[in-house]
């Protein structure tokens, strides 16, 4: 009985956590980068979106500037990547660091900056779970159409073949250092959006919030996946798959915190489904299939054997 | 049309693993010219071709192509002036793309992209088009995935893209070497069909010596970052596979190469 009280609400913060991670999507799947900011972007976009509410800025003011303070600090993961060569994994978990200390500065130096519902007119809340729910799945409809049809423009062709293969796109004049940038950016963007929503949902930013967002968004990817690319692997269902991922998530989070088990414990479990779902193609690869060998098929005149390019 | 002087690269420069894979290369390619390179692994043939499209800058000499001096280029803005099909069939072509989406991409090269629709409509009839002088049975299926293509197929296609919007110069490194032995000809045939037809400059690796002889009016043999043959016109119609071994025995300093078979 309880559960079913709790679905509303998980519902809502699935979906909330399903925007998000489209974001990672964009990143970890389009570009074919694994990026660890978005444990700090989430954060920036609570931030941004608390702050400005508190300052009496209208709602979709503060989404817009949570949106474009995400794009920034993809800018900045990107740019460390692209233009200083750091390894992009490293790019983002300095970019991570780096966001916490804004984060901070964001906040005035406090840990926590509250939201009032009744101050300030919010697009979702828990204490209205139904619209909340409606109002996400406005938001979250309205970004995947935009990046339906974006990926359809030559520049968003160009980012699909920037992480799909880079050789090709550079030698087909794809500036491809551009495309990671401009893709972490909207990455990034993304999730600080999906942050604002959850800052309004729970009706505060907190310095900690987003902490462990990427494993949320890889989890929310592999369960969504590996529905969605059973019954059409094309973009648009991998993104509604996606969604439901995060909402599968979040159900079965409440659920196990119906069962009495404490939320520290939760973010052990999610990196468990992720680890898992990360080595079942290993394993597969690995222990079930063999290898098969290699036959000299080369019956031409030839000088050297020209194995490698 | 292309103009290389002097040209240095030297791997892992200052270790033990210095190598140096581009000694001093002096070029020269008239418009329209079709070269064939040969050598030994390791010669610096790929090295040269990777010079020319600006994967990394050589340590000494200058790249012209055009009258342009591409020498400090990146990479992808040289794209403009150059067709590539690469050894690797996986290489040339995006596998999570559809074929449309691929030739797309190619088409514009050198081009700016903008935030315009990515594949027009009279596009594909065009593409099907093309698709359909490959006489692979391609052109119905403009929205399959790349991926899902065999090996000469991609390679194939790969060629088209290279060449879908006309390159100053076209870089064919050892594009056919991964294909099966029935595949391989087909893919070279249709190289040398559109290379006459848009009479296209081409720089083309082999290892096959037959080959070498039979396309192209031009032929050089690199070895240790050299070219130490370099024959072209009626002397290079004559020319005869002992010969070319021959003469690859002489460069290479009288050793046959262990690697060398013959069929
Ligand atoms: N990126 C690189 N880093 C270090 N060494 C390299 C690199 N690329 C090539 N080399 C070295 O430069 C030399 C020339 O290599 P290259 O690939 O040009 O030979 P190739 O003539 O194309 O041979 P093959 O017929 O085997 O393709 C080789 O000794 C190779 O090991
Ligand atoms: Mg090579």
């Amino acid at each position: 009985m309880a559960f079913i009280y709790a679905l509303p609400g998980a519902v809502a913060e699935g979906l909330i956590w399903g925007l998000m991670a489209i974001g990672v999507y964009l990143s970890y799947k389009v570009l074919d980068i694994a990026d660890l900011t978005v444990d700090g972007s989430v954060c920036t976009g609570a931030c941004v979106c608390a702050v400005l509410l508190a300052r009496g800025a209208p709602v979709w003011l503060c989404v817009i500037a949570a949106f474009f303070a995400g794009a920034l600090a993809g800018v900045i993961t990107g740019l460390l990547h692209t233009a200083l060569g750091i390894p992009s994994i490293l790019a983002g978990i300095l970019t991570q660091l780096m966001l916490y200390s804004v984060n901070l500065y964001i906040l005035g130096g406090r840990s926590l900056v509250a939201i009032n519902p009744r101050a300030s007119k919010l697009l979702v809340h828990m204490s209205n779970n139904l619209r909340s729910i409606v109002a996400m799945g406005i938001f979250v409809t309205a970004t995947i159409i935009a990046l339906w049809l974006f990926f359809y423009t030559e520049i968003g062709l160009t980012l699909k073949s920037t992480g799909d293969n880079p050789d090709m796109s550079r030698a087909q004049s794809v500036n491809v250092k551009f495309s990671q940038v401009l893709g972490l950016a909207i990455s990034n963007g993304i999730v600080a959006l999906a942050g604002s929503m959850l800052a309004q949902y729970k009706g505060s930013a907190n310095i900690n919030d987003g902490r462990g967002a990427i494993v949320i968004g890889l989890a929310a990817i592999f369960i969504g996946l590996s529905v969605s690319l059973k019954i059409k692997p094309n973009f648009v269902v991998s993104l509604i798959g996606v969604v439901g991922g995060g909402i599968v998530y979040y159900i079965v989070y409440s659920f196990v915190i119906l069962l009495g088990l404490k939320t520290d414990y939760l973010k052990m479990l999610s990196a468990i489904i992720v680890a898992v779902f990360l080595a079942v193609p290993y394993l597969k690869r690995e222990y079930f299939t063999r290898q098969r060998e290699l036959h000299p098929n080369d019956t031409n005149a030839r000088i050297g054997g020209g194995e490698n390019a | 049309m292309l103009k290389i002087t002097n040209l240095q690269k030297t791997f892992n420069p200052g270790t033990v693993n210095a190598k140096t894979a581009l000694d001093g290369i002096d070029l020269h390619l008239k418009n329209g010219d079709f070269v064939t390179v040969i050598g030994s692994n390791g010669a610096g043939k790929s090295t040269l071709l990777n010079a020319i499209a600006g994967v990394w800058k050589p340590d000494f000499g200058t790249i012209e192509i055009d009258g342009i001096d591409v020498t400090q280029m990146p990479e992808y803005r040289r794209a403009k002036f150059l067709g590539r099909v690469f050894q690797d069939p996986m290489k040339g072509t995006a596998p999570d793309m559809e074929i449309a989406e691929n030739l797309a991409i190619a088409a514009r090269r050198g081009t700016k992209r903008r935030f315009v629709w990515g594949v027009r409509k009279e596009e594909r009839v065009r593409y099907k088009k093309l698709l359909a002088t490959l006489e692979l049975g391609l052109e119905d299926r403009l929205s399959s995935k790349v991926g899902l293509l065999s090996g000469g197929q991609r390679q194939a296609i790969t060629l088209l893209m290279a060449t879908l919007n006309r390159p100053k110069l076209l870089l064919l490194d050892e594009h056919t070497a991964a294909l099966d032995p029935k595949t391989a000809p087909k893919v070279l045939e249709l190289t040398d069909q559109i290379v006459h037809k848009n009479k296209l400059t081409t720089l083309m690796i082999t290892h096959n010596m037959k080959d070498a002889i039979a396309h192209g009016n031009r032929l050089i043999m690199m070895h240790e970052g050299r070219i130490v043959v370099d024959i072209s016109g009626d002397e290079k119609k004559k020319l005869t596979v002992e010969q070319l071994l021959n003469l690859f025995t002489q460069a290479s300093g009288g050793a046959v190469d262990d690697e060398m078979v013959l069929s």
